[in-house]
């Protein structure tokens, strides 16, 4: 850290330009200073993938400011683009480059999901010189400093970002272990980084990689096909991610046969969070605010709040940045990402990970 | 006193889908200049502000630099502040510019202020016992509130809230007036007083410790520039505010009357319970286009930068409906809330003061006179 940043840190600072923070006025000089705020600029955007009537992946390369504190490889970013009449939507999306220091460039690569605002944006219509809005890195699916031997990597679609990430920090690291890398992708056309993949199954030292088409014959994820690959996989280390049928076949495979308990040698991330398919949809939901109340779906609250046709802000809608936070003021909800349940009055939630089990009200 | 409502529910009804239309109408149409706009004001601000700190190294250059800071703090307050906070730029998703994490350059802090203001003010807007900014607990303001000598003061209050605003508006949401009459308690206050003290402090570092020790030998000319450059503001801010809800004609409600309210009694209540200046366009931006207080409570949570191109509408809408929208100029409205105020610190003709009939040589009121 630079004098510049100590010093746009320090309390004095803070206090004169306080109510507003020293981020209020760098902006506007450059859109590049930044105290503590993290913003980046987009200073390439590369196709990686464009079969004509699917929809392109691209490779950003971003550089950010010197408030940027790094990455570790696996970890995601919280990006914000001003796009459509100046309303500004922001998303998570993995980081796939090695990882990196403060300051450091680094890239994200995304498909222009046809839905999604800011992934068309980034891919379609954003320019190099485009300044975004960044979160620090953040997220627990990562690789520990000391490597282990053997490594299992799995990744379904664009979930192969993370793992991308971390294949290359392994490379960068000099791995001397054996990396298992297995990726599922529609068809070969549809391969991201195949040129990078051939090379290092070509050269890569104790990389396999297995790049495989179930539409086109490859055999799917199965205990079986994994044991034949790794002898005692389960007890291997290993990073999945990937669409939702992906993790439910990882998760089959990494359950212990007698006690369905899953492997601790498993590591998962999940694009979006699963469906929850619990028996406990009963009970009504009550959004105090509007004054409204509908059946439980069992859906997560922003869904139901949505499908009861309000409006509630929403950003990540996976649990990550906090801005769908709203009070619970009675009733259970189940986080369905761990599955732990929660029953404290007046409790702030997110809604977005959230889902009721029986009669909820909620601030909305 | 429901005779006060001069249209039918089904005229209000329509009355208040009118509104509603215009209503959706803007929010359909928010964007890029939107934005744009505000982005700008806020670009200004800073500018007016950095200026003004850098002009108090120029002795010659005081009264520049204290006119660049009250530019600075007026358009924080009102155009930035005030409008931010309503939730105003929300839908821009930008942080700086969000209702929940806007702090002002002010003593009040944000979050008792939204409450206060946003809530309580734009919710129960002049109704009696209900909107505590009738008078701000402190003054007579309306004819309903039962006088007391203490309102003899009327005027004098008024001066010195005007001269001290920032920190009555800190104080207000503290409701003294509330402990005073038992309805509240001290413990209440303990959280809220600790924000505020912790708020204050921070202002009054800044502005009369760090800034004018910054200067080195300037200090008492910083000081003194950075104190007027707050009273600028306190004196700006309060006189837009009294011309908003202040101004003869500006009617008051009652609880009863607006039990089970509907969103078209709700809009008709906002329109005659708010009063407008008239004037230029620079005018209306230093006032946070509060000049336009009808259109901001008809629709409080839309940028206030669009209140002058719907003003023409409302206008024709209300002559339509027969309905009364005040408005004038600056001197007028000021003139009206002036006379209000001295008018109101003296008791209501055949108010019986114990103890008055021995000045008045044994005469006293009569029953007629009460009655009335």
């Amino acid at each position: 850290m630079g004098i510049t940043q100590t010093l746009l840190r320090s309390r004095a600072v803070e206090a004169l330009t306080s109510p507003h923070g020293v981020d209020r006025y760098l902006e506007l000089v450059n859109p590049m200073w930044a105290a503590k705020e993290v913003r980046a600029r987009i200073v390439d955007i590369h196709r990686e993938v464009d079969v004509p009537g699917h929809p392109p992946v691209a490779t950003i390369t971003l550089q950010p400011t010197s408030s940027w504190q790094g990455h570790r490889a696996g970890q995601h970013v919280q990006l914000g683009v001003e796009v459509h009449g100046a309303r500004r939507t922001t998303r998570v999306f993995s980081v796939s480059s090695h990882e990196a220091g403060s300051g450091e460039p680094f890239t994200i690569t995304l498909r222009a999901n046809p839905d999604g605002v800011v992934s068309r944006f980034l891919v379609e219509e954003a320019q190099p010189g485009t300044i975004v809005h960044l979160s620090q890195a953040e997220g627990d699916f990562t690789l520990p400093a000391q490597v282990p031997d053997h490594v299992v990597f799995i990744s379904g679609g664009s979930g192969i970002t993370p793992l991308m990430s971390m294949l290359r920090t392994l490379q960068r690291r000099t791995h001397r272990g054996r990396v298992t890398f297995v990726h599922y992708a529609q068809s070969p056309e549809h391969q991201i980084f195949a040129e990078e993949l051939a090379d290092v199954a070509r050269s890569g030292y104790g990389v396999e990689v297995h790049l495989l088409h179930p539409e086109l014959g490859d055999p799917a994820l199965s205990p079986a096909w994994l044991e034949r690959l790794v002898p005692g996989y389960r007890d291997v280390p290993t990073w999945a991610c990937g669409p939702a049928p992906l993790i439910d076949a990882v998760r089959k495979a990494y359950a212990d046969p007698g006690t369905e308990d899953l492997s601790e040698a498993l590591n998962l991330e999940y694009f979006k969070p699963p469906t929850v398919s619990n028996g406990s949809a009963e009970g009504e939901v009550s959004f105090r605010r509007a004054g409204t109340t509908a059946a439980n779906s069992g859906a997560t609250l922003l869904e139901q709040a949505e499908a009861a046709g309000l409006t509630p802000e929403f950003g990540c809608r996976m649990g990550i940045c906090f801005s769908c936070t709203a009070v619970k003021t009675e009733g259970t909800v189940s986080n369905v990402l761990t599955g732990e349940t929660s029953s404290l009055p007046d409790e702030e939630i997110r809604i977005c990970v959230s889902a009721p089990q029986g009669d909820c009200s909620v601030e909305l | 006193m429901s005779d006060k409502i001069t249209l039918s529910p089904e005229e209000l009804e329509k009355f208040g889908d009118e509104m509603d239309a215009i209503r959706q109408r803007i929010v359909a149409d928010l964007g890029e200049a939107d934005a744009t706009y505000i982005r700008n004001v806020v670009k200004a601000q800073r500018g007016f502000e950095v200026a003004g700190r850098a002009l108090f190294y120029l002795p010659p250059a005081w009264p520049l630099a204290v006119a660049s800071l009250s530019i600075s703090k007026i358009l924080d307050n009102m155009e930035i502040g005030h409008n931010v906070m309503h939730g105003q730029y929300d839908w821009m998703g930008d942080p700086g510019l969000n209702s929940r994490m806007y702090e002002w350059d002010t003593m009040a802090p944000s979050d008792n202020w939204k409450h206060g203001h946003n809530y309580i003010h734009h919710t129960y807007t002049n109704i009696l016992g209900k909107d505590r900014d009738i008078g701000y607990g402190i003054l007579r303001i309306d004819d309903d509130q039962p006088w007391h000598p203490y309102y003899l003061g009327n005027p004098l209050y008024a001066f010195l809230l005007m001269m001290f605003f920032e920190w009555g508006v800190a104080l207000h949401d503290l409701e003294v007036e509330n402990i005073v009459k038992g309805k509240r308690d001290w413990e209440d206050n303990k959280a809220l007083a600790a924000g505020i003290r912790r708020k204050m402090k921070r202002q009054v570092l800044k502005d009369y410790v760090l800034f004018p020790a910054l200067t080195g030998p300037l200090f008492p000319l910083t000081f003194a520039g950075n104190a007027t450059a707050n009273l600028v503001r306190n004196i700006w801010t309060f006189n837009i505010i009294f011309c908003g809800h202040f101004p003869a004609g500006v009617a008051t409600f009652t609880q009863e009357e607006m039990e089970n309210e509907t969103k078209g009694l709700w809009y008709y209540r906002q329109l005659l319970g708010s009063a407008n200046i008239t004037g230029s366009k620079l005018f209306h931006v230093m006032s946070g286009n509060l000049s336009h207080q009808i259109e901001h409570h008809l629709f409080p949570d839309i940028p206030a930068r669009r209140y002058p191109e719907i003003a023409g509408e409302v206008q024709e809408i209300c002559e339509r409906y027969g309905l009364q929208y005040n408005t004038g100029s600056l001197s007028k409205q000021l003139g009206s809330v002036a006379k209000k105020i001295f008018k109101m610190s003296l008791p209501p003709k055949g108010t019986k003061i114990p103890g008055l009939s021995v000045l008045t040589g044994g005469r006293t009121s009569t029953p007629a006179a009460d009655a009335a």
